[in-house]
Order: C-alpha cells, then structure tokens, then sequence
C-alpha cells in the first residue's frame, strides 16, 4: 500500500501584503517548485492572505542549533547599550 | 468584437437567454463534477486545487444564471434555473457532463474546457452587451488560472510515466469527440456573433486550436484526428450521463417543492 | 477541527522515567512553566515528541476523513450558494489536514508514515466521523454540533506549548468559526421551513447529540494522559471540562431552534448554574473507537481507494520533474 516515498518537502512563505515581510506559514509537498508555488495558494491563500508566495525546499534551509544558542544569542543581551532607551535624556531636550 | 458588431442588429430576449445558458450551464455542470472529487484526489494539495476550480466555476454559474434569470423576466431566480429545470432546457456542452473517470480523464476534459473558456471570455470582455462583458472580466482571471493548472497536469501526466502517458492520451482519444460541438456554429451563435454579443465560434476554435496544440506538444501527446460526429448538447441534446447529474443536483428541490434553504 | 480526546484511546502509556537526561527535561520543563514554546530543534523528552506526533496526526486524519461525509452530499446541496459554501468548507478541512501533517512533520515523521498508517487501521481518527449523513440535515447538525464541540476543543490547543501546531492551530481556529456558524444557519433555514423540513433537523439532532458529547473523549477518571498532557501544556482543560462547557453553551441554541436535546434526564441545575445531563453510552464509543461503528469501514475504503487510484497520477508527477531536473542540470 505504502508509496516509497511522498513528493518533496517545500517551506512555504507569504507576503500577507506589499508592504511586509514574507512570513513562514508552513509546507506543503510537491515534485518541484512550480507545483509547490501551486499548492501553497491552495493551501494557504484561500481567504487572500497573500500577494506573494516563496516557497524553498526544506532541506535547502540551514538552521542555527539551538543547543549552541547560549553562544550564539547570549552575547548580545549585556549590550543594553544598544538601545535607545539606556539613555536618559533631559526633557527640555526636544527631537532627540 | 463590437467593432464588427453590426449597430442595428438585435438578437430577441429568449435567444440571448439560451446563449447565457449555454455558458453558465457549462460551468455549472462542470462544477458539479469536480464537486464529486472532493476528499477523493489524488494528493490532498490536488483536492485543493480541484474544488477552487469548482467554486470559480459555480461562481460564474451563478453570475451568468441570475442575469440570465433577470433577462428572461419570468421571475426565475439562479437557483430556479438549476434546480427545476429539466434534462433538454440545460445547454451546456456535452464534453462537461462527461463523467470523472480516473484523474487523467478529469485533467483533459478540464484541460479541453478551460482552453475554450479562456478563449471565449477573452472575446466576451468586448461583447457588445455590457453585463456579460462584466461577468467575462471577472470569469477571465479565474479561467487564466483554470488553464495553467489543468495544462500543467497535463504535461506531467503526458510526460510521466510509460503508464501515465498511455492513460491520458487514451483519455484525450476518448474526449476528444465531444470538442467539435464547441466550435461548430448554428443559428444562434451566428446571430449572436452579428450582434456582437459574442465571438465568430470559427475564430475561436482556431485560436483555442494553437493553444491546444502548443500544450499537447509539451505533454508529448497526439493530437486525435477531427470526429465525424458532433454533440448537440448546447442544443439541450445531451449524452447519457447528464441525467443522471441531474437527479443528484435536483433532488432535494425537487422533493421538497417549494421549500426554502 | 476534531480532536477529541483522542490522546486518551489506546495509546502506549507515556512514563516520564523513561527520560534520562534529567537536566535537559528540567530546563525544558521550565520553559513550558514560563509559557515559552517548544520549537521543532529544541530538545524534548521522546514522550512529549510521540505524544504529539499522535495527537497531530490523529487529528489530521480526523480532517481527511471528516471530508468524507460531508462531501457526500456537496452534489445534492440544495442552493447553489449552499453548495458553494460547503465545497469550501469540505476544502477548508483538506487544508487543516494538510497544516497539521505539515506541523507533525517537524517533529520528524513523514507525511507518507502517517498516512499509511491511517490507511492500515493502525492509527485513530474522530470517530464521529464513522456515522453516516443521511439527510441535508445533518451538514447543519455537523456544522453546528460536530464544529462547535471541535472549536471548544481547540481554542486551547491555540496555546499548545509546541509551537508548530499552536500556530497551526490558530490558523484552523480562524477559519472554524465560518463552519460553526453555516451549520447554525442551515438548521434555522430547516427549523422555521416546512414540516418536512423540520422534521430532518429534529432527526439530525437525534443522531448527532450523543456523538457530539462523546467527541470530547472519555471522562476524567477513564483518561490516563490528561495529567502529563495538561503538565506539558499540550492539553489546558480535561474532557469532562470543555463538554460541560459544550453542553451549557448548546441546549439554548437548540431551544432557540424550536427542537429538543434527545436526553430526557437534561435539565438546568439552579445551584450549580449549569446542565445536568444524561450517561452517555460509552460502550458505544469504545465500539466505534475499535472500528466497529456504522460507516468505519467505508470511509477507510473511500480513502484507500483515493490513495490507490492516485498513485499513477503523483508516479507520473515525480517521474515528469525528474526528468526535468535531470535535463535543466544537464543544460546547466
């Protein structure tokens, strides 16, 4: 009963509208990029949530580990620095 | 084609409802039949696309019905149209009511229709009859994408497997017949084309000919050779099969007469 | 839609001994605590792995086969709006199958595994969907019941902690509620219609109440993975919870529809501020659980049957965009 195998994996993402970021909404399976440009709009566009769709095969994706995420991510967080906010600014100092 | 449209020409009422019928009744049977598809495709994507066709399809159904309805001034409402209306008053050509088959004959039957359709509302955008040319604006965008779904199946399932290419040229032997019916004009599509209201039905078969054939070619199928013999479904002469689709459609409307839903 | 308390049937119990890395479970364990989610990579003890492994895919086959009753009677739909509306709707049931296989492969397990083990008996699916739908009546009474005690259910799961399928599972919650409320409305058109008419809403209730109530899986005391569930937050309320919160929400809509709750022992408790209600008849679920319902066995068939006749047509397709590959390397 068993295919030997399924239709590749795509990642699918979607520009909800110009203006935004395409966004990672989940995969479909298809034989290749045009069929999976395809399924992702009748999958994930019925409701028009989307003007554009990119779709990647998954296992073209590198992914960071989240086991190194200590060194990857931690580093930053003592940057405070960083943020507008650290500053105190006088209120009579306007537009800054 | 307004241009070729000569301004004194009328077409009478009941005439330009049986030309409206003949168009949403196609999409409507059409959509019936990809209706019967769903939660049973071959991949759940492919149910997907299947039944957006559908619903574009009983989309237009509609459109064209109710303006069909309003036209006719009988009173008749689209669902009045579809549901109480018997076997020889549906136009709809004769290749839309042929059953599902397997998913190949479904792609070719789609394939043959939504190349006929793009033609056809392409040309109806100009129609001299404004509301029809509004419904054909719409129906074109739909169609466009009809077309490239059931054309990229067609070149998979043609240029697949040994397997695959055996069925759906048999597929495409099988249907082909019933395409003859789409190009071949009477009376009525005559008077239609002098009006303006529609296209020349020659100048679109040739146009919806080149298209086929660049698809067919792609696909690596053979093209079948021109059939004897011609349908009259848009005449209200149909096949065995549309009986049958009529009873599953009707038959709550017709058990339960007047009735609201 | 349609979870029900699926996790409970049949399943292997899960033992949290059987997690060694004591610290990596803490550490996990706390950010489940501080509401943070689980993602695809993180590391997660295999019990909270396969435990949402089957609960997705159950779920999702719940979906897949849930298209089927319904479909039966998209040919018959009685306007061509209703047929539209429930074309969509069946649609929309392949899609949520098709997020939630998409959100159980990120945990490692192929769509192919998960359907053929559908396909061979060996996995579950709701099993309110081995009832037959006999009459235009029972696509309100699935919309209005079978959809509202799904919602319920899944409202919740929107906070699962493995995000995957919470973010799969806010996107089916909003489109739900469409189905919840076309359902409602086809049994107000029947309720306030003809006698016939009537007649096949009362009727639809009749069949469907009792199987709506059993969706939300056996009571608390009978269901041996709601604690661990709940802990790890794959699951926020018990089943006797969420159908009594069904059943309160549901007798005033049926009133309002003019046709009775097929439990003569229903009735309001003043004091308690909510419905008593009758046994349900668990030997019942158990039967249809096992396979023994009245329609198991079709909608197993309709579904192998499916995927039989596809195969040539996804051959062909994998067969067509290798060659293709294979040619545009070449010319590369």
């Amino acid at each position: 009963m068993s295919d030997a195998h399924d239709w590749p994996l795509y990642e699918i993402f979607i520009r909800a509208r110009g203006g935004l970021d395409h966004k990672h909404v989940g995969s479909v399976h298809a034989v290749d990029a045009t069929m999976a440009v395809e399924h992702a709009r009748d999958v994930y566009t019925r409701r028009q949530e989307g003007v554009s769709i990119w779709v990647v095969r998954s296992g073209d994706i590198v992914a960071s580990d989240p086991a190194e995420s200590d060194s990857l991510f931690e580093p930053a967080r003592d940057k405070i620095y960083r943020h507008p906010t650290f500053y105190d600014i006088p209120k009579e100092v306007e537009t800054l | 084609m307004s241009a070729r449209a000569d301004a004194g020409v009328t077409v009478a009422v009941p005439d330009r409802v049986r030309h409206l019928l003949r168009i949403a009744d196609t999409s409507l049977v059409l959509a019936q039949r990809l209706g019967e598809w769903v939660g049973h495709g071959p991949a759940i994507e492919e149910d997907l696309g299947l039944a957006n066709t559908a619903l574009d399809l009983l989309g237009q159904a509609r459109l064209l019905l109710a303006y069909a309805g309003e036209l006719e001034g009988r009173g008749r409402s689209e669902d009045a149209l579809a549901f109480l209306r018997e076997e020889a008053d549906f136009l709809n050509a004769t290749l839309a009511e042929q059953p599902n088959g397997d998913f190949g004959d479904t792609i070719v039957r789609q394939f043959l229709i939504d190349a006929y359709q793009l033609e056809l509302y392409e040309q109806l955008m100009t129609s001299a009859d404004p509301r029809l040319a509004e419904i054909a604006a719409k129906a074109v965008k739909e169609t466009r994408y009809h077309l490239r779904f059931s054309s990229a199946w067609l070149v998979r399932l043609g240029d697949g497997t040994a397997e695959s290419h055996g069925r759906v040229q048999g597929s495409l032997d099988r249907l082909w017949p019933f395409t003859r019916e789409l190009f071949d004009a009477d009376n009525l599509d005559r008077a239609i084309a002098v009006a303006g209201i529609g296209p020349q039905l020659a100048a679109l078969g040739a146009a919806w000919s080149a298209r086929v054939d660049a698809v067919l070619a792609e696909a690596m199928l053979r093209r079948p050779a021109a059939s004897p013999y011609r349908w009259y479904g848009k005449q209200g002469l149909h096949s065995e099969h549309l009986g049958y689709l009529l009873a599953d459609l009707q038959h709550l409307q017709r058990t339960h007469a007047g009735a609201s839903w | 839609m349609y979870t029900q308390g699926l996790l409970e049937q049949g399943s292997k119990t899960v033992t949290v001994a059987a997690v060694e890395d004591a610290e990596r479970l803490q550490r996990f364990e706390a950010k489940i605590d501080a509401e943070e989610k689980i993602e695809p990579k993180d590391w997660m003890p295999d019990a909270y792995r396969q435990t949402l492994i089957r609960q997705i895919s159950q779920h999702a086959h719940s979906e897949i086969v849930g298209m089927l009753p319904e479909g039966n009677w998209i040919t018959r739909a009685p306007t061509l709006l209703r047929k539209s509306i429930l074309i969509a709707k069946v649609q929309d049931e392949g899609g949520h199958g098709a997020y939630l296989y998409s959100a159980a492969e990120t945990l490692g397990i192929s769509r192919a595994e998960m359907i053929d083990q559908l396909l061979a008996g060996k996995a579950k699916y709701s099993s309110i969907f081995n009832y037959p739908t006999l009459s235009w009546a029972d696509i309100g009474a699935i919309g209005w019941l079978v959809d509202g005690a799904a919602i319920m259910n899944q409202i919740p799961l929107c906070r699962c902690s493995y995000g995957p399928y919470a973010r799969a599972m806010i996107r089916i919650c909003k489109e739900e509620s469409f189905h919840q409320r076309q359902g409602y409305d086809i049994m107000l058109k029947l309720a306030r219609g003809t006698v016939g008419q009537r007649r096949m809403a009362q009727d639809a209730l009749d069949r469907w109440w009792w199987p709506s109530l059993m969706m939300f899986g056996p009571p608390d005391g009978a269901s041996q993975h709601t604690a661990l569930s709940v802990r790890w937050k794959i699951k926020r309320f018990t089943n006797d919870e969420l159908r009594q919160k069904f059943v309160d929400f549901t007798v005033p809509q049926a009133k309002f529809l003019d046709i009775s709750v097929p439990d003569p022992d229903m009735r309001w408790d003043e004091a308690a501020g909510q419905h008593r209600f009758g046994e349900i008849n668990w030997a019942e679920f158990h039967e249809v659980l096992k396979g023994n319902g009245p329609c198991n066995r079709e909608r197993l068939t309709a579904r192998r049957n499916a995927h039989d006749a596809g195969r040539w047509v996804r051959e062909a397709a994998a067969a067509y965009a290798a060659k293709h590959t294979a040619r545009s390397v070449a010319a590369a």
